[in-house]
């Protein structure tokens, strides 16, 4: 009954790189930080050409047969045994969590179960793959976080954005109340509940907001649109940036410039 | 067909076949064995958190803890068991600064309104508590009717400390409850209470104002 | 039917969920009432459990209770040959209709005139107050939050705490226009005027109606979990004691009672134990000098037996009603239990209320949910609840062909054009050569990206296209 016990696997040569629509279309920044820092662990990091979406945003709403559609696209892009990482815990959580229940009872339902198996949301994999140091080269600030209820829940990586963060010995990691409730996003429900939605996310910024911090990083591309957005609109002294972003930033000489 | 079949074949026959029956491992109910001064000191600290009110008393001095709890209150009269014990010694005891004490020998038909309003205190024994819930176990008898503990405003309690279990799971099994249960059996555990106005605690709601209980060492 | 001669505070249409969102989020009173209660109840549930292996308490919970479904039918059997054995009577009805029937049929037979009812959530299921009351026979309320709702004529907004949605003053004036009490933010006071009204009429009553929290087929005993001692005056007091619950309330064991109420009272309210533990296993028998002489048990389908055809939808009936969900539920909070328009409301009442009233009516109760994880990472008895509503969204649009939908009602939801954007996506993002020329093409027309994106964009800005896609900063990387 309990939730299968995290079993991490050997720091391995390769990665499969699942960038996620969110962050390929809105936020390459996040998705080269994320590249960048497995490289910078001698990880050499693959990304396959042909990866668009999980399927997720179909499967939520409950359009499984075109999630499935999307998802099937998604099973032949990791044909080694390397692991696939994902800097998302929402898309993480699809394919680990939902892939196997997804493709039941279908020809593809071993390859669901495998892929599933060792997708692995990207900090999590820096953290306790990679057993990441991280050295922080940038000036003293004061940041808050916002972990994804994916992340938290589905994916189990509550501790692991703050146990990276607090590495950087220049940053003060502040706690919002009601760290563990949801910002509203939650993918269609933003426009099918509008209302209810930005009621949630109104309270989150409040939080964010009254850390003090005047910037949150977040592990999900999704909440960060969201809360972001919410604080831009209403002229809320808030920047939203991806953890991946934030680390590369602040621990590369070059200050996160491409490559 | 009546509902009775028409439910019973509708589970019987379900769809997805049989379902696998689990294993249940009750090891988390299980505790670490330990003293009666332990479990009197839990039992303690858990019920008066939730406003019961506990005396800690010998076999020898209870009865005068008793009526001083009584005299302190106002109480004008004691509800006692005409069997039990309790209210042998009681009538027995030939003190003067106990209220009238008044027995429940007559089906409650006959003495309802009497019971509900005029009775200010009841006492009667436990079958035992629970230390980690602060909870006393009681099975009410001819003896000790069901409404004994629970119309009267103040309703006091004698435990014996010697029967105080850790656990209700442990309590259970020890007593062997499975084996046949009473009429009514209850867990007792504090004073009649609501939060239902805002949330904010008020005591007495329905039944008693005041749990105490005289734990007898 | 006859016609209505009281208004029925069931009638709601569960359809109009938005309108009553929107109004609900726009009542800073209920926002604040609701707040303060949940953040007052998630804090207490987490010190109830503190010194627990909860992961391991929430498995055997888990654990008792797909045991007992998966012996539904013979556990039933044995309950009710056990409590007959016991002098109980056993009454089996289909819907909420005939479990009516079968209380008033019973009140009727006794002359009565007068129910007193403890809490009872099955009993709001069947609408039984509103029932009663049209053929003639007074249902009143004694759980001091259902008495609060039921003077102000309305249903209860959350399942534990019924009265939730009203503050103190609020309480006070209804009180005072309703039974002529003083107005008085004094809760004790407010707390003794009710029990001095309700003892007269517990002392008059004729039949006290009661809910079960759990069914012990091997020794045939009804328990009841309490702190107001309503529940043991209404099935103590009066001379017949009627029982209503689910048929999934049984459980096996009086073992298995154990885990169960150590997580229904933690996950409730914070509570290591209620005040009252009641446990009924017969009338009244010869000798004994109080009870009622006649006690009735009523179990109620209503939709039950069909959750329980199905693997996945079973686990519903897991729920041992604690409440859990909605108290740490943020859409539950922001709106409050009566917007939903159900008996059950929160994150249970939205994979439950469907198999009850049909998908076609609940159909905007799954989605109302931005899946969060929160009632399924605290519910004790561990229903993974996300899914439920994610399958109960499927079963709505008929989105599945694989695994066709099953609720009734389903396929309400499936609007010709949403079905289309939705193969649309689908079509686009099965061919990763139309996704990247897709997306490249958005990337460099990005200035033309409308600025309002209907419900997004009312509160917050539009999300910004990147320059470049990643896939093209890739190629461009030679990867």
């Amino acid at each position: 009954m309990a939730d299968p016990i995290k079993v991490y696997p050997p720091k391995p040569s390769h990665v499969y790189f699942y960038a996620t629509c969110l962050i390929d279309m809105f936020y390459p920044d996040a998705g080269m930080a994320g590249i960048q820092l497995l490289e910078r662990e001698g990880i050499k990091v693959i990304f396959p050409e042909d990866q668009t979406c999980c399927g997720q945003p179909a499967y939520t709403s409950g359009y499984h047969d075109e999630a499935r559609a999307v998802a099937k696209a998604q099973l032949d892009l990791f044909p080694e045994g390397w692991p696939i990482v994902v800097p998302s815990g929402s898309c993480g959580g699809m394919m680990r969590k939902h892939y196997p229940s997804l493709f039941k009872k279908t020809d593809q339902e071993k390859k669901a179960t495998e892929i599933a198996a060792r997708t692995w949301e990207l900090t999590d994999f820096l953290l306790n793959v990679c057993h990441i140091k991280l050295e922080d080269l940038g000036d003293p600030t004061t940041v808050a976080m916002h972990t994804s209820c994916s992340a938290r829940r589905e994916m189990g990586v509550a501790e692991v954005g703050p146990r990276l963060i607090g590495q950087l010995q220049n940053v003060n990691l502040v706690e919002q109340i009601r760290a563990e409730e949801c910002c509203g996003f939650g993918g269609t429900f933003t426009v099918r509940h509008p209302e209810i939605s930005g009621a949630m996310v109104s309270e989150k910024v409040d939080a964010l907001t009254d850390t003090g911090a005047g910037a949150f990083v977040t592990t999900d591309c999704g909440c960060m649109m969201n809360i972001a957005g919410f604080a831009e609109k209403n002229n809320k002294p808030l920047e939203g940036q991806h953890i991946l972003s934030f680390l590369w930033e602040r621990t590369s000489p070059d200050n996160g410039g491409d490559s | 067909m009546s509902s009775r079949d028409t439910i019973l074949q509708r589970l019987r026959n379900r769809s997805g076949g049989d379902l696998n029956v689990p294993d249940c491992d009750f090891a988390v109910l299980k505790r670490q064995p330990s003293s009666v001064a332990e479990r009197i000191e839990q039992f303690q600290k858990t019920i008066e958190s939730v406003h019961g009110e506990v005396h800690r008393c010998s076999s020898e001095n209870w009865v005068t803890q008793l009526a001083g709890i009584l005299s302190d209150r106002g109480a004008h009269n004691l509800l006692i068991p005409a069997a039990h014990t309790i209210g042998h010694t009681l009538r027995d005891s030939g003190r003067d600064d106990l209220p009238e004490l008044l027995i429940y020998d007559e089906p409650i038909e006959s003495w309802q309104p009497h019971l509900f309003n005029e009775v200010d205190a009841s006492i009667t024994s436990t079958r035992g508590g629970i230390a980690e819930t602060g909870s006393l176990i009681l099975w009410p008898t001819p003896d000790e009717p069901r409404l004994m503990s629970l119309v009267p405003p103040i309703h006091i309690a004698v435990l014996e400390a010697s029967e105080l279990y850790s656990t209700f799971h442990e309590a259970m099994l020890k007593q062997n409850w499975a084996s046949g249960m009473p009429t009514n059996a209850l867990l007792v555990s504090g004073p009649s209470k609501t939060a239902d106005i805002e949330q904010t605690l008020a005591y007495g709601v329905h039944g008693p104002k005041e749990l105490i209980v005289l734990v007898i060492e | 039917m006859s016609q209505s001669t009281t208004d029925n505070p069931h009638h709601i249409d569960v359809k109009e969920f938005h309108p009553r969102a929107r109004a609900a989020i726009a009542d800073p009173k209920v926002r604040q009432n609701f707040r303060k209660a949940m953040d007052g109840l998630i804090s207490k549930r987490k010190d109830a459990f503190e010194g627990w292996d909860l992961e391991a308490l929430r498995d055997l919970g888990a654990n008792v209770r797909l045991r007992a479904l998966a012996n539904l039918p013979d556990l039933l059997e044995q309950l009710e040959k056990k409590l007959t054995a016991n002098g109980i009577y056993v009454h089996w009805a289909i819907d909420g209709d005939e479990a009516c029937k079968i209380v008033r049929n019973i009140c009727v037979a006794r002359n009565a005139r007068t129910v007193i009812k403890g809490k009872s959530m099955v009993s709001e299921e069947m609408e039984l107050n509103h029932y009663l009351e049209e053929r003639g026979i007074e249902a009143l309320e004694s759980d001091l939050g259902e008495y609060i709702v039921q003077l102000a004529g309305e249903t209860p907004s959350h399942i534990i705490m019924p009265a939730i949605h009203k503050n103190t003053g609020e309480i006070s004036e209804l009180m005072h226009e309703k039974t002529g009490t003083d107005l008085s933010n004094d809760v004790e006071y407010l707390t003794a005027s009710a029990r001095q009204q309700l003892r007269e009429k517990f002392m008059n009553a004729d039949v006290g109606v009661s809910g079960v929290n759990f069914a012990v087929a091997e020794t045939g005993t009804l328990c009841l979990v309490e702190n107001e001692g309503n529940g043991r005056m209404t099935t103590t007091v009066p001379p017949c004691h009627i029982a209503v619950t689910g048929i999934e309330k049984v459980v096996g064991t009086l073992e298995d009672v154990a885990p169960l109420l150590a997580l229904l009272t933690r996950s409730a309210t914070g509570q290591h134990i209620t005040t009252y533990f009641n446990m009924i296993s017969s009338a009244r028998k010869p000798g004994e000098l109080d009870g009622p002489e006649e006690v009735h048990l009523v179990l109620i389908d209503n939709g039950r037996s069909s959750i329980y055809q199905d693997d996945e939808l079973l686990d519903t009936l897991r729920c041992i009603r604690c409440g859990a969900c909605m108290n740490h539920c943020p859409v539950y909070t922001r709106v409050g239990g009566h917007t939903y328009g159900t008996t059950y409301p929160g994150p249970i009442g939205k994979i439950l209320m469907p198999h009850l009233i049909g998908l076609d009516e609940g159909r905007h109760l799954p989605t109302a949910s931005s899946l969060c994880g929160a009632c399924g990472e605290v519910c004790p008895v561990k229903i993974p609840i996300p899914d439920l509503l994610v399958r109960l969204r499927q079963e709505s649009v008929d989105g599945d062909k694989l695994n066709p939908a099953k609720v009734r009602g389903h396929g309400a939801k499936r609007g010709s054009v949403e079905a289309m954007i939705w193969k649309g996506w689908s079509w686009m993002h099965a061919r990763p050569g139309a996704y990247r020329f897709g997306t490249a093409v958005a990337a460099r027309l990005r200035k033309l990206q409308p600025g309002k994106l209907g419900g997004w964009t009312k509160y917050r800005t539009a999300p910004k296209l990147a320059a470049k896609t990643l896939h093209e900063r890739m190629k461009e990387r030679g990867q």
